[in-house]
C-alpha cells in the first residue's frame, strides 16, 4: 500500500487554522443570516455555519485521532440534506401564500 | 303530668330531709364507681338531641304549626322523667359512673389523654338536673304561647336552640370528666349566643350576642387552661379519679399536691374559677348578662337567669375539692361574689326597664352565690341557686308576659296598676310571690332561706365585712324589687286610655325588646292578657318555688344531695362546734335569720313608701339627691357606673386602634408594597422584554446568537475572573 501522499502545506497546518476558518465561516453565515431578508439566502447562511460546525468536528477529529468526529460529519451532512429538502419545501409553500422571498412579511407571530 | 313529677318530687324530698344522716363535716364523699344498667340515663341527652333533629326537619319542611314548641315539651318533659326516675332509682348514698361510649383515647410516647362519654351520677348532678330539666319544660311550653307569632320556620330555629341548650347543659351537668364539662360548656354559650341573636336583624341583639359571645370567650380560655394544667399535673381528667387524688387525706392533700406542682397547680383554681366568672356573669366578666335580655324572655328566664348562668357554681361546686389547691382561692371567690352583688344591686336600683332590674338582680344574686361557695358553703350557694331558679324564672316569665302584652313595654315609669286589669291576676301574684323570694321575705319565700345560709356562713366563716355586705345587698334587693311590683302592677286604676298609652311600639322601639310579635299585633292598641299556656306554667313553676321552701332548711333535703356530692367539703358549717351555752349572737345561723329578715323588711318599706303610698316621692327624692353633692353617684347608678364605658375606653379603643393600625398596615405596606409589589414584578419583566418577540426572524437569531456569546463569555471569563481573585486573596 502506497502511502498517501498528503501535500506540504497540509502538514504545516495546526489544528488551530481549521478552527479559524471554522469561525470566519460560522461569523460570516450568521452575519449573513442576521442581515439578509431573502429566505433562500437566510437559508443558505444556516448550511454555511453548518459546514462551519463540520469544519471544526472533522478537525478535531484528526487532531485527536479518533474518527467519532468524522462520523459525527458524516451524521450531520446527511440532516442538513434532509432538513434542506424541508426548509425549501417550506419557502415554497411560504411563497406560494405571499409572492415574495422577504421574510420580514412573515412577522406577524409577535407581541401586540 | 307535670304537677304530679313535681309533687314526688316534694314527697321524695320530705322522706330524705328526715331519713338524712348528716352529722359531720369532713370533706369525704363517696366517690363514683362505674355502673351498668343504668345506661338509660344517657336519654337525658339523647332526647334533647332528637327534639333538635326534628326540630331541623321542621324547619326544612316549613312546617308552619306549633309542632315544633309541642315536641320540644314533650321531649324535655320525657327527660325530665327520666332524670326523676334517675333520682328515684339512684342511689344517692354511691354515686356511679354511667360508661356511654369511649369519646377520646389518645396516646403517644409517654402521655395519654382519655375523656370517656360517660355520666357522673350522684346527688349534686341530679339536683342540677332536676331544675334544669322540669325549668326547660315549663319554660317551652311557656315559649309556646310567648313566640307563637312567629310560627314558621323562626319558632323552629327558637327550639331547635332551646333544644341544643339542654343537650348542652346536659354534658356539662352530667358529663364525668372536665373534658365533657367544657364541651357542654362551649354548647350552652353557643347556645346562648343563637338565642340572644334569635332577633338577628336587629343591631342591638346581635351586638349582645356577640358581646355575651366574647366576654364569655374570655372566661373559657381560663377553663380551659384550668383544664389543660389539671390534665399535665394530676394525669386524668375524671371526676371520680381526680376526687379520688385530692381527698386521699383532704385538705391536707391538696397543699401537699399544690406545694408539689408548684404554681401551675396553685393557679388551677383560678383559672376554674375565670371560667366560672365569665359564664356565671361575675366581676370583671358580668357587663354581657344585662345586654343578653335581647334575647326572647323565655330565654332570658331559661338560660340567663335560672340554669346556664348557674353553671359557673356548678363548675366550682363540682371543683370543690380543687379549690383548696390555694389556700386565697375561696376568699377570692367569695370577694368577687360579693362585691358583684353590691354593684349589680345599686345598678338595679337604678333601672327603669324592669327586665334589665332582673337582669342586674340575677347577676346580684350570682354574686350571693358565689360568695357561698368562696365562704365555704357549697350547701348555701347550691340552695340559693336551686330557690332562685325558680323564683327567677317567675319573675322573668311575668315580666316577658307584661312585655308581650303590652307590646314590648318594659319602662316602670309608664306601666302601672295592672291589679285592677282584667285577665293579669296570675301575673300580678305569682310577679308578686317571686319577688317576695327575691326581697327574701321571712318564713314564707324561699330566697329568704337559702341566702340566710350564704350570709350567715360568711359571719361564720370569719367574713363579718362581706356578710355586712350581704346584708346590704339584700336590703337594696328589697327595695329594687318592690320599686318593680309597687310601680308596675299598684297605683291607680288605668283606664282603657291609660292602657292604650302604655302600649309599647315594639317595632321601632330600640330600647324596647322586640319580642315575638307578628305584623298582626302591631295595630293592636289594647295590652292582651296572657293566655292558659303563661298562666299555667306561671303557677306551676310559683308553687315549685313554694315547694322549694321545704327542702332548704338545715338538715333538708337539698343539704343531704349537696352532702353527697363533690361539694361535701362545704356542707355544714362551723357553728356545729359551738358550747351550748353559747350566747344568741355566737351563732350566726340563729340571728341571721331575724337581721336578714329585718333588712329585707325595711328595703321593703322604702319601696312602699316611695312607690306605692307616695308614688311621686321617688322623683322628688331622685330631684333632691341630684341637686346634692350625692349627684354624681345617683348619675353613675343609672350610667351602670360606667363599667361599659370604661371597658369601652380601657380594652375596646385600644384594641380597635391597635386594629386600625394593622389594618393600615396591611392595607398600605403589605398590600400595596409586597404583596401587589411582587405581583407587579414579573408584569414588568415581561413589559420589558416583550419587545423582543417582534416577529422579525434576524433579531430571534440575534438574541440567540448574542445570548451564546453571553454564555460563552461566562464560561470562558468567569473562571479568570476567579482566578485573579483567589490569586489576590
Amino acid at each position: 500500500m502506497a502511502e498517501a501522499v498528503v501535500p506540504e502545506v497540509f502538514g504545516q497546518l495546526a489544528l488551530g487554522h481549521y478552527l479559524i476558518l471554522s469561525a470566519f465561516l460560522f461569523a460570516i453565515g450568521l452575519a449573513g443570516f442576521v442581515t439578509r431578508r431573502n429566505m433562500i439566502v437566510m437559508f443558505l447562511c444556516t448550511e454555511l455555519m453548518f459546514q462551519a460546525a463540520v469544519i471544526a468536528l472533522a478537525a478535531f477529529g484528526r487532531f485527536h485521532l479518533d474518527l467519532s468526529g468524522q462520523v459525527m460529519v458524516i451524521f450531520v451532512l446527511t440532516i442538513a440534506a434532509a432538513e434542506a429538502a424541508l426548509a425549501l419545501g417550506l419557502v415554497v409553500l411560504l411563497f406560494k401564500r405571499q409572492p415574495t422571498l422577504d421574510a420580514e412579511v412573515w412577522s406577524e407571530m409577535r407581541d401586540v | 303530668m307535670i304537677g304530679s313529677h313535681l309533687l314526688s318530687v316534694l314527697l321524695a324530698a320530705g322522706d330524705t330531709a328526715h331519713a338524712s344522716d348528716h352529722g359531720h363535716h369532713s370533706a369525704h364523699f363517696p366517690v363514683a364507681l362505674p355502673t351498668e344498667g343504668l345506661g338509660y340515663a344517657g336519654l337525658v341527652l339523647a332526647l334533647p338531641l332528637i327534639a333538635m333533629i326534628l326540630n331541623g326537619v321542621y324547619a326544612i319542611s316549613g312546617v308552619r304549626s306549633k309542632l315544633p314548641a309541642w315536641t320540644t315539651v314533650a321531649c324535655l318533659g320525657t327527660a325530665f322523667a327520666v332524670v326523676l326516675n334517675l333520682y328515684l332509682k339512684a342511689d344517692i348514698e354511691h354515686p356511679v359512673v354511667v360508661p356511654l361510649f369511649e369519646w377520646i383515647n389518645l396516646s403517644w410516647g409517654t402521655g395519654a389523654i382519655s375523656a370517656p362519654f360517660g355520666l357522673y351520677l350522684d346527688s349534686l348532678t341530679l339536683l342540677w338536673m332536676l331544675f334544669v330539666t322540669g325549668l326547660g319544660t315549663l319554660i317551652a311550653l311557656y315559649a309556646s304561647e310567648y313566640m307563637e307569632s312567629d310560627v314558621g320556620p323562626a319558632y323552629c330555629r327558637f327550639f331547635g336552640g332551646v333544644s341544643i341548650f339542654l343537650l348542652a347543659m346536659g354534658c356539662l351537668v352530667m358529663g364525668d370528666n372536665l373534658l365533657t364539662l367544657y364541651l357542654g360548656w362551649e354548647g350552652v354559650g353557643f347556645a346562648s349566643y343563637m338565642l340572644i341573636g334569635y332577633h338577628f336583624t336587629k343591631p342591638s341583639a346581635v351586638a349582645a350576642a356577640k358581646k355575651a359571645f366574647i366576654v364569655n370567650r374570655i372566661g373559657d380560655l381560663g377553663l380551659a387552661l384550668g383544664i389543660y394544667l389539671t390534665w399535665l399535673h394530676f394525669g386524668t381528667l375524671e371526676y371520680s379519679k381526680l376526687f379520688e387524688m385530692l381527698q386521699a387525706d383532704g385538705a391536707m392533700a391538696a397543699a401537699q399536691q399544690a406545694m408539689a406542682g408548684g404554681w401551675e397547680v396553685a393557679i388551677i383554681p383560678f383559672l376554674l374559677m375565670a371560667g366560672a366568672f365569665g359564664k356565671s356573669a361575675q366581676l370583671p366578666f358580668y357587663i354581657w348578662l344585662p345586654d343578653a335580655m335581647e334575647g326572647p324572655t323565655p330565654v332570658s328566664a331559661l338560660i340567663h337567669a335560672a340554669t346556664m348562668v348557674t353553671a359557673g357554681v356548678y363548675l366550682l361546686v363540682r371543683t370543690f375539692p380543687m379549690l383548696e389547691l390555694h389556700p386565697a382561692a375561696a376568699p377570692t371567690v367569695a370577694w368577687v361574689g360579693g362585691a358583684t352583688a353590691l354593684l349589680a344591686a345599686t345598678i338595679g336600683m337604678a333601672q327603669y326597664d324592669i327586665k334589665r332590674v332582673m337582669a342586674y338582680s340575677t347577676v346580684s344574686q350570682l354574686g350571693y352565690m358565689f360568695m357561698g361557695v368562696g365562704v365555704l358553703s357549697t350547701f348555701g350557694a347550691a340552695a340559693h341557686v336551686f330557690t332562685h331558679a325558680f323564683f327567677k324564672a317567675v319573675l322573668f316569665l311575668t315580666c316577658g308576659a307584661i312585655m308581650h302584652g303590652f307590646a314590648g313595654q318594659l319602662d316602670l315609669r309608664v306601666l302601672r296598676g295592672l291589679r285592677h286589669v282584667k285577665g293579669w291576676r296570675i301575673v300580678v301574684w305569682t310577679m308578686f310571690y317571686a319577688s317576695l323570694c327575691l326581697a327574701g321575705f321571712p318564713i314564707i319565700s324561699s330566697g329568704y332561706w337559702s341566702k340566710d345560709v350564704i350570709l350567715a356562713e360568711a359571719f361564720a366563716n370569719g367574713r363579718p365585712i362581706l356578710g355586712g355586705i350581704g346584708l346590704l345587698t339584700a336590703g337594696l334587693t328589697a327595695y329594687y324589687t318592690f320599686r318593680v311590683w309597687f310601680r308596675v302592677c299598684c297605683g291607680p286604676k288605668p283606664d282603657d286610655h291609660d292602657l292604650a298609652k302604655m302600649m309599647g311600639d315594639d317595632h321601632h322601639g330600640d330600647d324596647h325588646h322586640d319580642e315575638g310579635h307578628g305584623e298582626e299585633d302591631h295595630h293592636h292598641h289594647m295590652p292582651h292578657a296572657p293566655k292558659w299556656a303563661v298562666n299555667l306554667v306561671l303557677s306551676v313553676i310559683s308553687l315549685a318555688a313554694i315547694g322549694s321552701i321545704l327542702l332548704v332548711p338545715e338538715h333538708g333535703w337539698l343539704e343531704h344531695m349537696v352532702a353527697k356530692s363533690s361539694g361535701a367539703g362545704g356542707v355544714g358549717a362551723n357553728h356545729h362546734d359551738l358550747p351550748a351555752d353559747a350566747g344568741f349572737w355566737a351563732d350566726p345561723h340563729g340571728w341571721m335569720k331575724y337581721v336578714a329578715s329585718t333588712v329585707g323588711l325595711l328595703g321593703m318599706a322604702v319601696a312602699a313608701w316611695l312607690h306605692l303610698f307616695n308614688r311621686s316621692a321617688a322623683d322628688r327624692l331622685r330631684a333632691t339627691l341630684l341637686a346634692s353633692p350625692l349627684k354624681a353617684v345617683v348619675r353613675a347608678m343609672e350610667n351602670k357606673w360606667y363599667v361599659d364605658e370604661l371597658y369601652n375606653a380601657l380594652i375596646r379603643m385600644p384594641l380597635k386602634i391597635k386594629g386600625h393600625a394593622l389594618h393600615m398596615l396591611d392595607r398600605y405596606v403589605l398590600d400595596i408594597l409586597v404583596v401587589d409589589g411582587l405581583g407587579r414584578l414579573p408584569k414588568m419583566i415581561g413589559r420589558t422584554l416583550s419587545p423582543l418577540q417582534n416577529g422579525v426572524l434576524q433579531s430571534y437569531a440575534a438574541s440567540m446568537a448574542g445570548g451564546v456569546i453571553l454564555i460563552a463569555l461566562l464560561i470562558l471569563v468567569l473562571p479568570m475572573l476567579l482566578d485573579l481573585l483567589g490569586g489576590a486573596a
